[in-house]
């Protein structure tokens, strides 16, 4: 009788930790016993194993095992100890060697015949393993190109309990099996929308593109009918692919969401539009035993579509507040803290009114005026401050119909080769200082020394200023967007052209 | 052997053959306690709660087995076959049995003992201490 140890993760929002898997065999009834905080999924390993270890032709010891998962105090979730767990018991009954499995780590649920069954959150645990220092990793088949993924680990992909008895020394017969394989997600999602679709609208065209080179968040007032949620479903079409650092993480997501990711990394920015009938939790996410991601944290690196943003309740929008500010979102329970990135573009659209005709031109609005202003009322100060660009859409008129097989509109490619060389200009320009993009360059900074312009080109912004119609913040903010205008039409510095436009864009709702 | 419903066999003759395994398991293990230096007290101990297979003495301690045998592991360990509800029951017969001893014993101990005896070959006797 003797204890055999081995390694899996155990995953806490996106940060995993390395977790011991302890067997120890005792004269005694049969039975495993599972202990150091397993959740439902993981209470039931017990079953799973001993059914896949009989079934892969070396069954259990006929006495008491127990199953230490430490450290004890950390809970832990999901199928993904199985095949750790499986081993320790065999490798505590000598069948297969304690020495080799001690020196992997193990993650991958089994099935009752004693296949390996895809796992959720590979990516983010597979690096977990990496950044402790692991160098070989034991995957499902249908796991592995996710595995490998990760730059300097061995990933040993296994399609049964008993091909991993078998690599790790026992002296076992190989039988083929028809390896569990992932549903490819990636493969059927929708391909982005081309921006060539939206006729008319030129102004919220390029208002878009302006988001876009500078990161700036976006608000569309419209009455029905004017084309909002086309245009905000075309904006991660113009965003430029993702860095390394932020595709990996974008993946890793994606992996936790159970959601495979085919081959390669996640490279396109991920959209997100919850429904208006989301919770807080749905939005930045929860629960009261596995934390699992919201709507915002899968939009992290891209775009967060709120359509019909008044008819969100106002704790939900106000949930967004934090992760606008440090770009991190903190989920608390009680038994943990899960921390996840928030930083996302966010694009809210809303009518003007409940009707939502309110200043069409071809319709008249039916609502009193005091539930007209109690809609819109219901978007925070706090939260609609923090919007760059706000801007009023109208409905496409017969005439602007007629005119669009004339015009040449401006297709998702010509924008995005647009935004990534404004993007790389805002870049050079800001290589001293902290920043990259437009929007997170701090307004004093903007009107220091390093990037103050003329009285001249600023005459009407401070009119404005003066008038009381921008409060200082809004002064900053439009600056901002001044300066993704230049950069977008490659002027090294914004003019008093740009700064109007850009005056326009913060108030052209009103 | 007594698990082949198919082979033309009467249920009767199955379960004969069943309680025909169960006695040689007994005996099995009963010998194999005495060998091991234990003193058997009573065998087949009955009341109106059940029966206990073996009681015997060891090193001062009155030790109640329960002896599962079966020809093959084919359905099975015959200690899988102990559940949580016999060792309850077993535990019941112990005290059952202490309150009706002439001297009541100061330290008891409960264990199982699995036999598995293969027709026509040599049984593999397991002895598990102190399961309850």
């Amino acid at each position: 009788m003797s204890v055999a140890r081995t390694h899996a993760i155990a995953l806490l929002g996106m940060t995993g930790s390395l977790v011991e898997v302890e067997a120890d065999i005792s004269a005694n009834l049969p039975a495993i016993i599972l202990i150091g905080l397993p959740d439902a999924a993981l209470s039931q390993a017990t079953h799973r194993v001993r059914m896949a270890a009989k079934n892969s032709g070396s069954a259990l010891t006929p006495h008491r095992l127990t199953v230490n998962l430490s450290p004890a105090a950390l809970p832990k979730h999901g199928s993904g100890f199985d095949l750790a767990i499986a081993l320790a018991c065999l490798a505590a009954d000598n069948i297969v060697p304690p020495a080799s499995i001690d020196k992997v780590v193990h993650i991958g649920e089994l099935a009752l015949d004693g296949r390996l069954r895809p796992t959720a959150g590979i990516l983010p645990a597979v690096i977990a393993a990496s950044k402790r220092g692991h160098r070989q990793v034991m995957v499902p088949v249908g796991n592995a190109q996710e595995a490998s993924l990760v730059p300097g680990m061995r990933v040993i992909a296994v399609a049964s309990l008993r091909e991993a008895l078998i690599w790790h020394g026992a002296a076992i017969e190989p039988v083929d099996v028809d390896p569990i394989m992932q549903h490819d997600d990636a493969a059927d999602a929708q391909t982005e929308l081309d921006l060539v679709d939206v006729v008319g609208n030129d102004e919220a065209v390029l208002a878009l593109q302006v988001a876009a080179a500078g990161g700036h968040h976006v608000f569309m007032l419209g009455p029905p009918g004017s084309g909002k949620t086309m245009l905000a479903a075309r904006l991660p079409g113009i965003l430029p692919d993702l860095d390394t650092a932020a595709s990996l993480e974008v993946s890793s997501l994606r992996s936790l969401t159970g959601s495979g990711l085919g081959r390669s990394l996640v490279t396109r920015p991920p959209l997100e539009a919850p429904h208006h009938t989301a919770t807080a939790a749905a939005m930045i996410g929860g629960g009261t035993g596995q934390i699992r991601p919201g709507a915002a944290v899968r939009a992290a690196h891209g775009v967060l579509f709120l359509d019909e943003a008044p008819e969100f309740a106002a704790p939900v929008l106000d949930a967004l507040r934090q992760p606008l500010e440090s770009g991190l979102i903190s989920i608390h329970r009680a038994n943990a803290t899960a921390t996840f990135p928030g930083r996302f573009q966010l694009v809210m659209a809303a009518n003007p009114c409940p009707c939502g005709q309110y200043g069409a031109s071809d319709k008249e609005c039916t609502c009193p005026p005091n539930a007209r202003r109690r809609y819109l009322a219901k978007i925070s100060g706090p939260l609609l401050d923090r919007i760059d660009i706000q801007l009023g859409v109208q409905r496409i008129t017969a005439a602007q119909l007629r005119l669009a097989d004339t015009e040449e509109r401006v297709t998702s490619a010509a924008a995005r080769a647009r935004v990534e060389s404004a993007r790389a200009a805002a870049a050079e320009r800001l290589a001293p200082t902290p920043w990259t993009l437009n929007s997170q360059v701090p307004g004093p900074w903007l009107r220091g020394p390093h990037a103050r312009l003329g009285g001249a080109i600023t005459a009407g912004l401070d009119r404005a200023l003066e008038r009381g119609g921008i409060t200082m913040r809004g002064y900053d903010r439009v600056l901002k967007v001044a300066w993704s205008i230049a950069d977008l039409e490659g002027l090294t510095s914004p003019g008093a052209d740009q700064v109007g436009q850009a005056l326009y864009l913060r108030k052209g709702m009103s | 052997m007594w698990a082949h419903a198919a082979c033309g066999s009467s249920t009767l003759v199955d379960v004969a053959r069943k309680d025909d395994l169960g006695r040689r398991g007994e005996e099995c293990a009963a010998l194999f306690l005495t060998k091991a230096g234990y003193r058997l007290i009573e065998r087949n101990w009955r009341c109106p709660q059940g029966e206990i297979d073996l009681i015997a003495e060891h090193e001062g301690q009155i030790v109640f087995v329960e002896v599962k045998s079966r020809s093959s592991v084919a359905f099975g360990h015959p200690f899988e076959a102990i559940t949580i509800d016999k060792l309850a029951r077993l535990r019941r017969l112990a005290a059952a049995w202490c309150d009706q001893s002439a001297t009541s014993p100061r330290r008891i101990r409960i264990d199982a003992i699995s036999v598995i005896a293969p027709f026509a070959s040599s049984p593999t006797i397991e002895h598990l201490t102190g399961i309850f």
